[in-house]
């Protein structure tokens, strides 16, 4: 006879029990085929998940079977406590993901979707809901509102004037051809992007990346004041409406110019140009600039030596979410001098600096979440190796990295270089 | 119960002003513009007035360079209506521009008219009282919070005066106010929305006669601030430091005479 357990909350579970049942030719006959009947979920409200779910593009967060592996490499949960499952755990506990801090903190690095055995997507999951969000009118961080509203009114997301891009061109040592004013089919068209283009160290990796064209001989040319942020990050953000408005704009301005292939500064900017112009109909043959130089590395002539430890920090979406890992480990082993050393964290399973995916705007917001910035961490991981430079290759980072080498005490200890400016300083006489 | 909203373009700083030859106006052609920041608080008072009353918002603007984009932001933002009032010559008076505003806001028959406290541009902080006096409406300029009473047709106010001093204030509506700022920070216009309501064609606009006589000041001369003082960087030891603090806290009259 079956009898009535219940469960540790007193609620009865009835057990099922036939007098016979056939199992791939075998029968087992009464207590031998027993089992719970089906548990009816009660700890659990499920309409919150549901909610999620529903929401375009967020469908696989159901998918989540609690295993953990993504907290392990979640770069969040390192220095707090986040990671996917964490948020499929806190939903389903009630929760609402749209009002919750941790709308905002994932970088979309794409480290937990490497490791899931379900492919739960973070990198469609978190746009997609904070776009849902921003659309009810849930708070925005205003950090992220400011640089939102920048990029709508002004193309790029410090608010800096459209008309003083390529000011930064004028210094570069070498002639950099400005499309608009210089007409004319070109080779290369150089998207440099917003970092590059206004901050001071961007633009000093900007110039010693247009010398080592000039020296390469690369027929290049860029699009100046009718450069428009292409806007991935603010896409990841939840920004969906602003990066298909700006991509139409950067479109229609490819189209007015003759370029066989576009060159990008910015890792974000291949994602955008691979990735998500494409499915709005823009398709271009678009490399990274390391990815670009490094066949050509014995071509630059670099003769003096930097006699240093280098490590170098993987970008999120020049490695794991574009395949690149060997591009710039080519270009800084290439240096005279240079002994290149890597990080524990790196390659695929290289750390996020915390400028990805919006986070480069939410410095204040996922500092008061989080014990340490990613940044941070990061730079206490290349001081480490005994790196006297932090090699990168993403604008984002360059002052990330060098705000964590003040404020974790290393000032003097690891200086912080774009691979671009190390082989510029390689290639010069001594 | 009706909201109204006066929304103004002023010039955006991020590109560099640069006054024109004859010394009387900003070199307008590569200008842009964008919304008066007190005229946004006046937007966002109206619509967490509209989330707590269910009232009807209404917002106007004169019309000008990049005004569409300032009113379709306004109908991302949730205001009902958006109207775009035209008539008369540029460049307007102030007064003539809140004669404007009043001619387009007396059909509406608004409950409560709302406006930014002032405008970085001309800095008069006129407009309320000058719509309040053309539509013979009560009006109260820098208020800082607003409380509606729809059942009572009453609201109460809180008036910023210099000195730390705040006034409370109750009225019957309707009422012509300025705002000085707005109990939450200005939402967020996702972009989906304002594209939406871009290719809604739901941008209303009415012409209204250029008012017959307005006095107004006039501008003889534009000028950029003229830097008075300077920083100066010090380095060296920690003692000569020290000594040029000293000596120049002693040339600013600073302490005991040596």
């Amino acid at each position: 006879m079956a009898s009535t357990p219940q469960d540790r909350y007193g609620r009865v579970q009835r057990i099922v029990e036939k007098e016979h049942a056939v199992v791939e030719g075998v029968d087992l006959p009464g207590p031998w085929n027993r089992m719970f009947e089906q548990r009816v979920i009660w700890d659990n409200d499920t309409d919150g998940l549901d909610r999620i779910r529903a929401i375009p593009g967020a469908e696989s967060l159901g998918s989540c079977y609690q295993c953990g592996k993504c907290t392990g490499v979640c770069p969040i949960d390192i220095v707090g406590s986040y990671s996917p499952r964490k948020i499929y755990k806190d939903i389903q506990i009630g929760i609402d993901l749209m009002e919750s801090p941790d709308l905002w903190l994932c970088t979309t690095c794409a480290n937990c979707l490497r490791v899931c055995p379900k492919e739960v997507n973070m990198v469609d999951i978190m746009p997609a809901v904070r776009e849902q969000a921003i659309a009810i009118g849930s708070h925005v961080p205003p950090e992220l509102a400011k640089a939102f509203e920048n990029t709508f009114r002004h193309g790029n997301p410090m608010g800096e004037p459209a008309r003083k891009r390529a000011d930064w061109a004028a210094s570069a040592g070498v002639p950099v051809r400005i499309l608009p004013k210089q007409p004319g089919p070109v080779d290369v068209l150089w998207w440099v992007e917003c970092y590059p283009s206004y901050t001071p160290r961007g633009q000093a990796a900007a110039k010693a990346l247009a010398r080592l064209l000039t020296a390469l001989g690369v027929d290049f040319a860029i699009l100046g004041a009718e450069e428009k942020c292409t806007c991935d990050s603010q896409r990841l953000a939840g920004e969906r409406g602003l990066f298909e408005m700006l991509a139409e704009q950067n479109m229609k301005t490819l189209r007015q110019y003759q370029f066989q292939r576009v060159l990008v500064t910015d890792p974000h900017a291949l994602n955008a140009f691979r990735v998500h112009y494409p499915k709005l109909g823009g398709t271009y043959d678009t490399i990274h600039y390391t990815k670009f130089l490094a066949p050509r590395v014995a071509e630059l002539g670099l003769r003096k030596r930097i006699d240093a430890k280098i490590t170098f920090h993987d970008p999120c979406y020049l490695g794991r979410h574009n395949g690149e890992y060997n591009a710039p480990r080519t270009l800084i082993e290439a240096i005279p001098g240079a002994t290149f050393v890597e990080m524990g964290r790196c390659r695929e399973n290289s750390y996020c600096c915390g400028g990805g995916g919006g986070g480069m705007w939410l410095d204040s917001f996922t500092g008061d979440h989080v014990q340490e910035r990613l940044s941070e961490r990061r730079v206490r991981e290349a001081v480490e190796t005994g790196a006297e430079i932090l090699a990168i290759c993403c604008p984002y980072e360059v002052s990330r990295f060098e705000d964590a080498v003040k404020t974790t005490g290393n000032s003097g200890k690891l200086a912080v270089m774009d691979i671009a400016e190390l082989l510029d300083s390689a290639r010069q006489d001594a | 119960m009706r909201i109204a909203v006066l929304l103004k373009q002023v010039p955006d700083i991020v590109e560099e002003l640069e006054i024109a030859a004859d010394g009387r106006d900003l070199v307008r052609d590569d200008l842009r513009y964008r919304l008066n920041e007190f005229d946004d608080y006046a937007l966002e008072e109206a619509l967490q007035l509209k989330s707590a009353a269910g009232t009807e918002v209404v917002a106007l603007a004169l019309d000008g360079d990049d005004v569409d984009q300032i009113l379709y932001t306004a109908m991302a933002k949730g205001v009902d209506r958006a109207i775009k009032v035209s008539g008369g010559g540029e460049p307007r008076s102030a007064r003539a521009g809140a004669l404007m505003l009043a001619e387009a806001l007396r059909p509406l028959a608004p409950d409560l008219v709302l406006t930014g406290v002032q405008a970085p541009d001309d800095l008069e902080g006129q407009l309320a009282p000058l719509v309040g006096a053309a539509l013979g409406l009560p009006h109260a300029n820098v208020v800082n919070g607003v409380t509606l009473d729809a059942g009572a047709r009453t609201v109460k106010i809180t008036q910023e005066f210099s000195g730390g001093l705040v006034a409370h204030l109750e009225g019957q509506l309707p009422v012509v106010l300025g705002i000085q700022a707005s109990c939450e920070p200005p939402r967020y216009a996702p972009v989906t929305r304002v594209r939406q309501a871009m290719s809604s064609g739901k941008l209303e606009s009415v012409s209204v006669a250029a008012p017959a006589r307005a006095p107004a000041l006039a501008l003889r001369r534009l000028a950029k601030p003229e830097a008075t003082g300077h920083a100066e960087m010090v380095g060296g030891s920690v003692e000569d430091l020290a000594d040029r603090l000293v000596a120049v806290l002693r040339e600013r009259g600073f302490g005991a005479k040596s």
